[in-house]
């Protein structure tokens, strides 16, 4: 069964991302940048990550050209998804945006921007213009 | 402490594969038991533990063992993904050491084909797919293209190396009378297939088929009594690094890094020993990196490690006998049909793809997006 969205780990990220801040965490004990949102440092175990706020500026670590979409997804095709390593030494799951879906390559300069996903919601995507 | 022929493999079998409309999870399942005993020499009522990786309904180690009137002593639904029943090969081995049973079954049934029960499907949402879930990203494919596009910027890997892969596991698929798809392939026919997920085309993803599997594991001083040469086990190791794909430390390396390395010391062999190797194949970018991590070659040397045939019939590195994932079957989770064909090239049974004189043989099982990885030698002595 899902949990409610967003939960105690998240509301932080989520909260931030609907006031265009995107926030990651990080352990003071062993200095590692931390993401996805956590009780405790999946480096060291330590409770209570600090909440931070990126710049937002990474570069693509992967990506991929997703022309099989799952149906929520299935008219937005060709879109791009990507994993960006961000400045501050974390890496998450995005959409690379307002681009040309053939040219996006790993080690571009990416920066991020907010928008309405198909459901609704508001969340972080990259793009190569704003890097 | 080592599970250095702590048992053996007494009994495998398949049940039917491909497209088998008029069957349950429970018939696959039931089928693939009865063989598989018959096989071992050995009576339902012999078996004292279960182990199962069932993705079907509520409970499906206790459904399973139900249907087929089973009560065991021992029980182990450790579900990992397709890289489970390789985990338990090992944790049978670990049970039997240490006098807890005697005689395990390992099992599993899928029928995704005929239910056409999609490969392609939405994340879940909750806990830490939400921060994936909004990008849709299809899984697993997709994961497995990102590890692709990865691999391809940091070594040069090409499409090519991808496609010569998918082209030998065909080939000795065409050896095999139960493989699903056994007409010939080219590269060409790879790169010209449906682009699904950059740079993953159809013709690098496994097949979608129904289908199950038993192996029956029994105690060393069992082992020797039955019918069938025992295949024992010489090593294995497992590990899990991740669930979802942005959490994987390095999309290069998988958890095989980890249990190769105890898998290879346990036997105390060197890769050069082996005689055929089988390596989960849900995509052709899962060999490569696999074969990278176990340490068949250096990182960044799969994609020409693959080239020129070497992988196929009559190449110098036998991998995927029994045509694969990608060409023979793949219900879901496929890991059981690594140990069933291991077991049997050991043993000979092979016909136009035996791989001659057969010896030592490598099952190297890969579950969720490159998250877990069990790996097991086996040998003939």
């Amino acid at each position: 069964m899902a949990e409610e969205l967003p939960d105690p780990d998240s509301s932080p990220y989520w909260e931030g991302i609907n006031i265009g801040e995107l926030r990651y965490q990080h352990c003071d004990h062993c200095s590692t940048s931390i993401f996805y949102p956590r009780s405790i440092c999946p480096n060291c175990g330590k409770p209570d990550p600090i909440w931070q706020t990126s710049k937002g500026k990474g570069t693509i670590y992967a990506c991929s050209v997703i022309h099989r979409a799952p149906p929520t997804y299935k008219e937005d095709t060709p879109y791009v998804v990507a994993l960006v390593d961000l400045a501050e030494g974390f890496r998450m799951m995005s959409r690379i945006i307002d681009c040309d879906t053939n040219s996006v390559k790993v080690g571009q300069r990416v920066g991020v921007v907010y928008s309405k996903d198909s459901t609704g919601t508001q969340v972080p995507y990259f793009t190569p213009n704003n890097s | 402490m080592s599970l250095k022929r702590a048992c053996a493999i007494a009994g495998v079998a398949e049940s039917r594969l491909g497209v088998v409309p008029d069957s349950t999870v429970m018939t696959l399942q039931a089928e693939a038991l009865v063989k598989a005993l018959e096989e071992a020499g050995l009576e339902k009522s012999d078996v004292d533990a279960v182990f199962s990786s069932g993705n079907w309904g509520r409970l499906p180690q206790l459904q399973v063992a139900e249907y087929l009137g089973i009560q065991p002593v021992y029980s182990d639904n450790t579900s990992v993904g397709g890289a489970s029943f390789e985990f338990h090969l090992g944790h049978a081995a670990a049970a039997i050491q240490a006098g807890l049973c005697k005689v395990a079954i390992i099992l599993y049934g899928s029928t995704q084909r005929s239910r056409r029960e999609r490969r392609i499907f939405e994340a879940h949402t909750d806990l830490g797919y939400q921060y994936e879930t909004p990008y849709g990203l299809p899984i697993p494919v997709g994961a497995y293209a990102l590890a692709a596009s990865r691999h391809m910027a940091q070594y040069g890997t090409t499409s090519e190396q991808l496609a010569e892969l998918a082209v030998s596991t065909r080939a000795w698929a065409s050896l095999n009378p139960a493989a699903y798809r056994r007409e010939k392939l080219t590269v060409d026919e790879v790169l010209d297939s449906e682009m699904i997920a950059s740079p993953l085309h159809r013709l690098d993803c496994c097949l979608v088929t129904d289908g199950g599997g038993c192996v029956v594991v029994v105690s060393p001083d069992l082992a020797k009594s039955l019918p069938k040469p025992p295949i024992w086990l010489l090593g294995q190791g497992e590990s899990h690094s991740h669930a979802q794909i942005s959490e994987m430390p390095d999309l290069t390396i998988t958890p095989a890094a980890e249990s190769g390395k105890r898998a290879f010391s346990m036997a105390g062999i060197k890769h050069s020993d082996l005689d055929v190797v089988e390596i989960y194949d849900s995509f052709t970018i899962t060999v490569l990196l696999t074969l990278e991590s176990l340490g068949f070659c250096n990182p960044g040397g799969s994609g020409e490690f693959v080239s020129g045939n070497r992988t196929a019939p009559g190449g110098e590195f036998p991998l995927n006998t029994n045509g694969g994932g990608l060409s023979y079957c793949h219900p879901g989770q496929y890991g059981i049909f690594l140990l069933i064909e291991s077991v049997r090239q050991l043993r000979g049974e092979c016909g136009d793809r035996q791989v001659s004189n057969a010896t030592l043989a490598l099952a190297s099982g890969t579950g969720g997006v490159l998250s877990s990885n069990s790996t097991c030698i086996l040998g003939l002595e």
